[in-house]
């Protein structure tokens, strides 16, 4: 889809005015807009060279104020502790952990939804549909939300990061328009004639088939689990079920207010707090960084379909 | 959004008996109950515990012993000053935040569709997309490496540049505070946002462009008169979507940008929900806000959409 897109765009481009004729002159408005939208790029990527060009800098040279966007005394030190310590190696394990269930049971979830709604003669198709798209746009709240897992017995737990978020509308949403644009029905008529089951139709045909938008979709839900904290914040007390992205929130926020990382005491007398602060940042982002350029493609393709439905 | 998708389709009636039906697709109502178990789990559960908003809710008593007060806590909510001031500025810097970020990945969007580059305009378009992917506790940690008064980025390379004598408490003072947390929004939300817009552009017919071309209208002109046209309705639907969170911010953003200078800014809705309810009990304030929160939010999404519908755009339910 989003190939076919593209072809679109440079068909337009083509036969655009300035493509066809003038795709050689280059105006001054040209080089404004690539003026702008470098100059927007770059404040993507700077922050991210200085913080890490910072943790594995010398502390004399931080103190000094010396570091832009290279590194001067390399050292990994910083890193060192950061492993020496242990807690964020422990989150980051444990938020993997956390978002691999998530992601497989969240999959799971949609397909189950999705699949049956896609589904024009299902009775009582709008009626589900209704029952699961409404708390999308209207939610009890945080307090209702907090009694009712207290009820369920789930309050540090590590399922409260699981089971509330595993339904999502959105997703849900993505998907069955996915199915009902690319999946023929005669495809599925024609199993049914041979005696397939809905079920065997599901995981025999339409699944091999939406290949793609499970790839898209598992990636929403694993970067929706590992980027959001807000849950962690009302519902985990216990240092051990916090995922990394909270704890690196707990780090900064105690950092901002008295000037000190703290990782632990110990720690945190082998390198400054800036450095120390630096390395952290940068341990637990880089496994997006790292993973972003190639699943980002699966991304977009997700939020087209979304924004089709829109 | 489902509505609309149920009333698109040719309406064919179901004549089938619910008995027959579940006959053949019973496997299909199967599979259909696991996510109808979350939702009724896990989000329609919780609607009942609504009815705190008319107790006095004690954590102590509990549901059933806790004392019905009628309308007592909203009563008490429009008397406190903490509300009043959190939906100051809550109203005050979504307003905002909308003014300045909504029109932003429009503006990028029309930028990159006429890049003449393809390569460039991909590595843009990939970069750009970067901060959508990054949680706000890092983005909040590298803002503060960036911006601290003494420390940060930023305060070094001016103050080395002798522009300036002493730090510039991007983040610690609220005006500059202010700008600083609305400028990062808009910076977060930029590229991916484009995604939508670059979608709509591609479905506008290339043939209008030529038209136009031999018309002799220039860039702007068909910039002005057919790409801003042709996503138009992409416009409107997203603009009616972003008016539903003028009362919501996100907890996260606000929080990864706490501290206790800003307070008098950073004192939104969400941090009051947050703050009264889990930190100090006040539970039933905390849910009433939280309700009249989403009621709002509710109401000026339908109000939108009727506006929408009556100046002949598509809408969104």
């Amino acid at each position: 889809m989003a190939k076919k897109n593209e072809e679109v765009v440079r068909g337009a481009e083509m036969s655009s005015p300035d493509g066809s004729r003038a795709i050689s002159k280059f105006r001054v408005s040209d080089l404004v807009m690539i003026i702008f939208v470098t100059v927007l790029c770059a404040t993507c990527v700077v922050p991210f060279l200085h913080v890490a060009a910072k943790s594995i800098s010398a502390d004399s040279y931080v103190i000094a104020k010396n570091i832009y966007f290279w590194p001067k005394g390399i050292n990994f030190e910083a890193y060192k502790s950061i492993f020496k310590d242990g807690t964020l190696v422990y989150a980051m394990g444990y938020s993997v952990l956390v978002t691999v269930i998530f992601t497989v049971l969240g999959l799971l979830v949609c397909t189950c939804a999705a699949y049956p709604l896609s589904k024009k003669r299902l009775k009582g198709k709008t009626f589900f549909t209704f029952v699961l798209m409404v708390p999308m746009y209207f939610t009890a709240g945080i307090i209702p939300s907090y009694l009712l897992m207290k009820d369920l017995n789930l309050l540090d737990n590590m399922w409260v990061l699981v089971w509330p978020l595993i339904y999502s509308p959105y997703n849900m949403l993505i998907m069955k328009t996915f199915l009902q644009s690319n999946i023929p029905d005669s495809l599925e008529e024609s199993a049914f004639l041979d005696g397939a089951s809905n079920i065997q139709i599901l995981t025999k045909i339409v699944i091999p088939l939406s290949k793609p938008i499970i790839a898209t979709l598992a990636l929403f839900y694993a970067v929706g689990r590992w980027n959001s904290y807000a849950d962690n914040m009302y519902y985990i007390k216990t240092d051990k079920l916090k995922l990394v992205n909270y704890k690196l929130y707990q780090m900064v926020a105690s950092a901002s207010e008295a000037q000190s990382a703290t990782l632990s005491e110990a720690a945190a007398v082998t390198s400054t707090p800036e450095v120390l602060q630096a390395a952290c940042i940068m341990f637990v982002t880089l496994p997006i960084i790292c993973l972003y350029p190639f699943a980002q493609k699966y991304f977009v393709k997700g939020a087209m379909i979304g924004a089709v439905k829109g | 959004m489902a509505k609309s998708n149920a009333s698109a389709l040719p309406k064919v009636k179901n004549t089938m008996s619910w008995k027959n039906s579940f006959k053949r697709d019973w496997q299909l109502y199967l599979l259909l109950a696991f996510p109808v178990l979350m939702v009724i789990l896990f989000s329609y559960a919780a609607y009942p515990g609504l009815r705190m908003v008319f107790m006095d809710y004690k954590p102590a008593k509990g549901y059933d012993g806790s004392a019905w007060v009628g309308m007592e806590t909203f009563v008490k909510i429009f008397k406190d000053k903490d509300f009043h001031r959190a939906l100051r500025n809550s109203v005050v810097f979504n307003l905002l935040d909308l003014l300045i970020g909504f029109p932003m990945p429009i503006i990028l969007a029309l930028i990159l569709n006429e890049l003449r580059f393809q390569r460039f305009k991909k590595v843009s378009q990939t970069v750009l997309y970067l901060p959508h992917f990054l949680s706000w506790a890092v983005i909040g940690s590298v803002a503060y490496t960036m911006f601290r008064p003494s420390t940060g980025l930023a305060n070094i390379a001016l103050m080395n540049l002798g522009v300036i004598k002493e730090g510039i408490p991007f983040l610690t003072e609220k005006w500059h505070w202010a700008v600083s947390y609305l400028l990062i929004g808009v910076w977060q939300t930029m590229g991916w946002g484009t995604i939508i817009y670059l979608a709509a552009i591609t479905g506008i017919s290339g043939e209008l462009y030529e038209a136009a071309m031999i018309d002799g209208a220039n860039r702007w002109k068909r910039m002005w008169h057919i790409t801003l046209p042709g996503i138009k309705g992409t416009v409107v639907t997203m603009l009616i979507m972003n008016l539903g969170r003028i009362m919501g911010s996100n907890l996260e953003r606000l929080t990864a940008f706490e501290n206790s200078q800003v307070k008098d800014f950073q004192y939104q809705l969400a941090v009051y929900i947050y703050e009264k309810g889990l930190q100090n009990g006040k539970f039933s304030m905390s849910t009433a806000v939280n309700l009249f929160q989403s009621l709002v939010g509710v109401m000026l999404v339908l109000i939108a959409d009727r506006v929408a519908k009556k100046l002949g755009e598509e809408g969104l339910l």
